[in-house]
């Protein structure tokens, strides 16, 4: 189904889900994450499109009782994500998340996009600076907010806040970003922003992105995956998806007969 | 013709009853403004009647007076002393003990019966009569560890008193910072000692600081369980100053001091047939009143300047 030479950079196996409450909610996902691709995961609310996303960094264990099975293999290390001797905190290191709502910490813009790079324990002021430009350059923030770097980062605009999470999420070098519905909460000209941003993101990085809207999903994935009560129904490059999925259910979805 | 009658039938109807929810509400109004006034007024007057009878005595030399024989030159030097080095020991053993408590129980404690048994502990000792503490520290403080009826003694038995305050005004205060603001900082990688430091502590300072100021503001005017552990009620000499003039410059003497405190001093020069003790004992009660509002302010001011630094 992929016939473009393509470089795997992550990829669920027979992936399962339990929240704490016994609900199943993915169940035997495998969905491959090519490297410097966009995959978009896209679905009905409460499909476990999220709860996949929040799998790749280990978010479910912050709360007790959820439970991992089957494998998240990342390359090219071949390191099981989900193995319980692979710390969270160091999946978080190499995987970087981006929220539904923006999520500033009430700090200044400047110590929102250092913040990941003190936790490793950088504290060299003249390489902390460089980081911060170059991460709100490569989240095209850097020329609204460079005259004002030290004010409180909830002055921003809604979607210049969104933008604020992308640049910290971007400053520690991730090899995957996870984009949980970016966009959602934000007006029709920051999402077109934010869509570009991630255009230009995957020139470096492997961008994994759930979404509500469909149209968003067509126009800046490369792969995507329809997803039905916790499974994994169709995964085809985008093209395919959207004009000729082989699946009726996804038809169906795709062409708002359902959903 | 039928439909446009039936339209303005309905906007007189719809009025009517915008007009009746709008009387509700100034009703509600008008029953809420009397119950403030009431207790502001309370508030006053008792506060006033302090102020007034007390107004002879309100000078300096009162408060670097000791306690006398003499009305006349009876001042709370060692009541006030007494008072701030109690609640400087209050202090140092309550707030590091129940911030800690509260962000162990908050963030760390395995949630199950077992935390849920000292939650429920924990909000029940808030409410627990301050002589019941007064009983625990004789037993626990003077007799058990031999501590004495001293200035270390009061200070821990406020501290218990203090303690519950504190660790139920930091969990809340915990509580309130947004879940989406913790995973932001555990999605770049922090542990949960870097999100407790750098995010939880800093966000939940101003409910925090408001707890101890007024956990601060309840221990000053404790009066039962001081008296409970045996605290002097006529007493003119000062505890050894915890500052010295030699290496190390501090000294830990008066930890072990015989002491008094404000509201025993009051209830000592009520407990007097003579009516110039009681204007001493007005004086020290609206010092008391000025020193408990005083620390609520800086509460309110505190947190009001925290919050507003902190929006999510």
């Amino acid at each position: 189904m992929v016939k473009k030479q393509e470089i795997i950079k992550a990829e669920s196996k027979e992936f399962n889900f339990h929240y704490a409450d016994g609900t199943h909610a993915l169940k035997d996902i495998n969905i491959p994450l090519y490297e410097k691709r966009i995959t978009a995961l896209i679905g009905p609310s409460g499909c476990g499109k999220s709860t996949f996303l929040r799998s790749f960094n280990r978010m479910h264990d912050l709360y007790p009782g959820n439970k991992y099975a089957g494998e998240i293999i990342l390359y090219p290390d071949n390191t099981n994500i989900l193995d319980k001797k692979v710390d969270p905190i160091e999946v978080r290191m190499r995987i970087s998340m981006v929220f539904q709502k923006p999520n500033p910490f009430p700090k200044s813009i400047y110590e929102n996009v250092a913040y990941g790079l003190r936790v490793r324990g950088e504290n060299n002021k003249r390489l902390l600076d460089d980081k911060v430009e170059e991460a709100l350059k490569g989240a095209s923030l850097w020329n609204e907010v460079k005259d004002r770097l030290q004010d409180l980062a909830y002055n921003l605009s809604g979607g210049q806040q969104q933008r604020l999470c992308i640049a910290r999420a971007l400053a520690t070098d991730p090899e995957i970003m996870l984009f949980d519905e970016p966009t959602s909460a934000l007006d029709p000209i920051a999402t077109v922003n934010i869509e570009e941003l991630m255009s230009e993101l995957k020139k470096k990085l492997t961008i994994l992105i759930v979404t509500h809207n469909m149209q968003q999903a067509a126009r800046i994935s490369d792969y995507t995956a329809y997803m039905y009560l916790g499974k994994m129904i169709e995964f085809d490059e985008t093209d395919i998806i959207f004009t000729n999925p082989s699946k009726k259910e996804t038809e169906d979805y795709i062409t708002g007969k359902f959903g | 013709m039928a439909i446009g009658d039936q339209n303005i039938k309905d906007l007189n109807a719809i009025r009517k009853l915008i007009k009746q929810h709008k009387k509700n509400d100034s009703i509600f109004a008008g029953v809420g403004l009397f119950v403030i006034a009431t207790l502001a007024v309370a508030l006053l007057v008792l506060f006033l009647d302090l102020v007034i009878d007390g107004y002879p005595k309100m000078n300096l030399d009162f408060f670097s007076n000791f306690p006398s024989r003499k009305a006349e030159g009876a001042g709370i030097l060692s009541a006030w002393v007494g008072s701030s080095l109690v609640l400087i020991v209050t202090f140092f053993v309550a707030v590091p003990m129940g911030v800690a408590a509260g962000i162990y129980l908050e963030e760390y404690a395995k949630k199950g019966w077992f935390a849920d048994l000292i939650e429920i502990n924990v909000a029940n000792l808030a409410g627990v009569p301050s002589i019941i503490y007064g009983l625990l520290a004789l037993g626990l403080f003077v007799y058990e560890f031999g501590l004495g009826q001293s200035i270390l003694t009061a200070g821990l038995t406020l501290s218990l008193l203090m303690l519950p305050i504190v660790i139920v005004s930091t969990r809340e205060a915990i509580r309130a910072i947004p879940v989406h603001i913790r995973e932001a900082a555990y999605a770049v990688g922090a542990t949960k000692w870097q999100v407790t430091l750098h995010h939880v502590l800093q966000y939940a300072m101003g409910g925090v600081l408001t707890g101890i100021i007024i956990g601060m503001a309840r221990a000053i005017g404790e009066t039962a369980p001081v008296i409970t552990i045996g605290a002097l009620t006529f007493i003119a000499f000062l505890p050894p100053s915890p500052v010295t003039d030699v290496v190390p410059f501090i000294n830990f003497a008066w930890l072990d001091a015989g002491f008094t405190v404000l509201p025993i001093q009051m209830f000592n020069w009520i407990s007097r047939p003579e009516h110039a003790f009681h204007i001493n004992a007005a004086a020290t009660g609206a010092v008391i009143i000025i020193l408990t509002l005083l620390m609520n302010g800086i509460a309110i001011k505190l947190r009001y300047n925290i919050r507003k630094k902190i929006k999510w």
